[in-house]
């Protein structure tokens, strides 16, 4: 009865999404208060109706109602509860419906701001709308997770082991609501594109809903990265596998938007830019829900690979691109305008970082569908690894981050360049010298070693010059700290954040070192000055698995520093085996141990790994994601007064 | 209307034509580098009361399928009622492969499904499997009679799969 009740909640939504997305527009081209005003309930009623669709899902699982296909095929009465929560969004059709309630919670939080004028307002919330009915029409027609399985299993197949981990808890959610957080950005440009106003309110109304679904994915996508470290058990972070590039291409265009957008609220220019890196970052994250759901691609997260529901995205892709592109050719000449600026000035600036990232993500767009690019040209499978995505990344990547440093220095519509020169050559000098000296101190000195941490040295020094200049001059030091806006405090942590993740990424990619041993019983193996000792196997039982577990001593200069447990299960349901690692876990290392095959009774191979500064990489992800609360959180957007109706 | 301004539609149309296209490929289709190659050797105990054990000159001079399967695999008891039909038209022999599997599930498994194969060998470990490049099972290798794999079909073996690939392959080298 519960899940028809979800099924029933779904096809309302469906219903309402329809009607939310084609009255208020009509109402806003007619002036219609009364159709206008139907947008706010409805985006509500709409978030309320799928949220009751997704606790029916939730109670299938919590209740193991096998008679649910979805259920019985990712969920197992074992399973411990909170994976059978966590299961919802463990396979296609649930992790879609998680997708349309982050789509409709988006929604509804869009239709609580009251600074919109209501015809604006009408607008946004009926092309969210709209973008809704399709995904739900998608949903209900090609995915539907309430279909019922008569004769009901008597067991469940069991949830993919690789998913029965605590970062599969958090890391959907929050990549989910980054991805379709670009939504409103996107709903934003449409509606300006629509009424054809793109004022300077238009570009700060929409910031802090963009600053907020960047820093949800830069988590998300850190999230899943630390996932894969320990979980995928070879110790690596990034593959550029499909699936991340998916989620990468949206980051990297969303980082391009919050750019851009502060041009077009500060100097009214760059408007084409905004409203066509709105329009990327959002079609990148429906490309991405393409290429992961039609299975085009093969990867190691492909969960469904079903061409009829390819068939479906791509005609919803198809659907918003191509109208919102349309509209784009069709409105561009309102498009122009916004200031003069010179050659060397913030805005040449942020133009240039603009052109940067859009060209990054055009070449991981390219590395990523090549494979399919040659396949559909009949020049043979192939595919395309991190080789391509290294080549090409780090020397587009390089000046981005030479110039991130400069821009923050530079004034608006002109600069001086000798002025510029003379401020940051110090800077510039001893980050040449550090990356030097850092690459020679690490033993195997790298011209990458040396270029990585120059570029570290030269944000660090770059942060700490441009906070100086903050707080020196008049006034008392914390009359100046004070009068600093929270979106400069953004900027700020958020560039800190890059140059703490090239340290993490140069030195671990350098100075990283594994080994694969067989080790007896009582023996031990050594690596990077830390012995490991291998004091016995034992066997472990857990809820839904049994396993083999390592009891690995870790010892460095004679003395003990951690008991590690590296485990080999094997999950019971599925007969699936699964390494988990056991990791000995620090701020200027990681030592990381799993376990291998068994050689004979008394023999193990191990596999030990030496990773210095790889929490760094993470811990630079979330300076960027506290930089871009900051900027969300600055006073200058709760301020506001409500932007005038356009006449 | 600006001309520039259509750039980025032209753009997406351009990209939307080859999405549109690679829907209709597979990339799950990867050619093996085993076809036409001579088959792995192999010589296993099989899967009955007597446990002799079976080679592959064994089957020299005959065209044949081998058939990964185990008790273990869903997906091989979608297959297995296309398998028992085939095997009753006597069009070629059958070797099972059992992949991974204890003897026990095994037999009990074509007690209650029925047996479709000549015989099945045993790979417990399965060690056979890595040199027949074994992913995922089922997987099914048209051998002909010299010993070559000529065909493999990667997931079950549909009516539609028989048909239209492996019996017009078997005809083709029976012929021959």
């Amino acid at each position: 009865m519960i899940p028809e009740l979800g099924h029933f909640a779904l096809i309302l939504t469906l219903l309402v999404a329809t009607v939310l997305g084609i009255l208020p527009l009509l109402g806003a081209q007619r002036n219609d208060a009364a159709l206008m005003a139907l947008a706010r309930p409805a985006a509500r009623l709409l978030f309320m109706l799928v949220l009751v669709s997704f606790g029916c899902l939730t109670w299938a699982f919590v209740a193991n109602d096998f008679s649910v296909t979805y259920v019985a095929s990712h969920s197992h009465s074992q399973l411990p509860l909170v994976y059978r929560i966590t299961a919802v969004w463990g396979s296609h059709e649930g992790s879609l419906l998680l997708w349309g309630l982050m789509l409709t919670g988006w929604t509804a939080a869009v239709s609580f701001s009251r600074r919109l004028p209501d015809v604006f307002n009408a607008r946004v919330l009926a092309v969210l709308g709209l973008v809704a009915a399709g995904f739900f029409a998608f949903l209900l027609l090609t995915s539907n997770p309430f279909e019922r399985l008569l004769p009901a299993a008597l067991e469940g197949e069991d949830l993919n082991p690789l998913l029965q981990d605590p970062g599969m808890v958090a890391h959907p959610p929050l990549l989910y609501m980054g991805y379709v957080g670009f939504s409103v950005a996107f709903a934003f440009s449409i509606a300006a594109l629509i009424g054809g106003q793109f004022d300077a309110a238009w570009a700060r109304l929409s910031r802090p809903w963009t600053l907020v679904a960047w820093l949800f994915l830069t988590l998300g996508i850190a999230l899943g990265s630390g996932w894969a470290y320990y979980e995928l058990g070879w110790g690596g972070w990034w593959f550029w596998d499909p699936v991340e590039n998916a989620s990468f291409m949206p980051w990297l265009a969303g980082t391009a938007l919050i750019h851009s957008l502060s041009v077009t609220e500060k100097r009214g220019a760059f408007k084409s830019w905004t409203v066509l890196l709105a329009i990327a970052a959002f079609s990148l994250s429906l490309l991405g829900t393409f290429l992961v759901r039609s299975g085009v691609l093969t990867s190691v997260h492909a969960f469904a690979a079903d061409p009829k529901r390819g068939i479906f995205i791509l005609a919803l892709l198809i659907f918003v691109v191509g109208g919102s592109l349309c509209l784009y050719a069709w409105r561009a000449a309102k498009l122009s305008g916004g200031g003069k600026f010179a050659n060397l000035s913030r805005e040449s600036m942020l133009l240039i970082n603009n052109v940067l990232l859009a060209v990054v993500a055009a070449t991981v767009l390219l590395g990523t569908l090549y494979p399919l690019l040659a396949d559909a040209l009949h020049m043979g499978k192939l595919s395309v690894g991190p080789p391509y995505f290294e080549a090409v990344f780090v020397p587009l990547m390089v000046p981005v981050v030479l110039l991130m440093v400069v821009a923050p220095f530079v004034r608006w519509r002109g600069h001086e360049l000798p002025a510029l020169v003379k401020k940051l050559l110090p800077a510039l000098g001893a980050s040449l010298l550090i990356g030097g000296a850092g690459a020679w101190a690490t033993g195997t000195p790298s011209w990458r070693t040396a270029l990585g941490l120059a570029l570290a040295a030269w944000v660090l020094l770059g942060s700490a010059q441009l906070l100086w200049g903050r707080l020196t001059g008049q006034g008392t030091l914390m009359a100046r700290l004070g009068a600093i806006p929270g979106s400069w405090w953004g900027m700020w942590l958020a560039h800190l954040g890059i140059g703490v993740f090239i340290i993490g990424v140069s030195l671990v990619k350098t100075m990283e070192a594994n080994v694969d041993v067989a080790v007896k019983l009582g023996e031990s193996a050594e690596l990077r000055g830390y012995t490991f000792t291998l004091d016995k196997v034992v066997e472990a039982q857990g809820p839904n698995y049994t396993a083999m577990r390592g009891v690995v001593r870790v010892s460095h200069d004679g003395q003990t520093i951690n008991v590690l447990h590296p485990e080999k299960r094997i999950y019971t349901a599925r007969q699936m085996p699964m390494t988990e690692a056991s990791i000995d876990a620090g701020i200027f290392r990681d030592v990381y141990v799993s376990l291998g095959e068994p050689v004979d009774a008394s023999t193990w191979v191990l596999r030990l790994y030496y990773k210095p500064m790889v929490r760094w990489i993470w811990a630079g992800c979330l300076l960027m994601a506290l930089g871009g609360l900051c900027a969300a959180l600055d006073a200058r957007y709760r301020k506001l007064a409500k932007i005038k109706a356009p006449a | 209307m600006k001309a520039k301004a259509l750039i980025p539609l032209l753009i997406f149309i351009g990209l939307t034509v080859f999405l549109a296209i690679g829907l209709t490929l597979n990339p799950r289709e990867i050619p093996s580098p085993l076809i036409d190659k001579p088959a792995p050797a192999f010589n296993l105990r099989q899967l009955n009361a007597s446990g002799q054990a079976l080679k592959l000159a064994d089957m020299q001079g005959k065209v044949w399928l081998l058939n990964v399967w185990a008790s273990w695999c869903v997906a091989c008891r979608d297959e297995h009622p296309v398998l028992v039909e085939f095997s009753k038209r006597g069009v070629l022999p059958i070797i099972g492969l059992n992949y991974k599997d204890r003897d026990a599930d095994a037999l009990d498994w074509l007690q209650k499904f029925g047996n479709p194969y000549t015989t099945s060998i045993v790979d417990a470990d399965g060690r056979v499997g890595i040199d027949y490049g074994v992913y995922g099972v089922p997987e099914t290798f048209l051998i002909d009679g010299k010993g070559r794999i000529r065909y493999k079909q990667i997931g079950p073996i549909t009516p539609e799969v028989l048909e239209r690939e492996l019996l017009p392959r078997i005809k083709e080298l029976q012929g021959a």
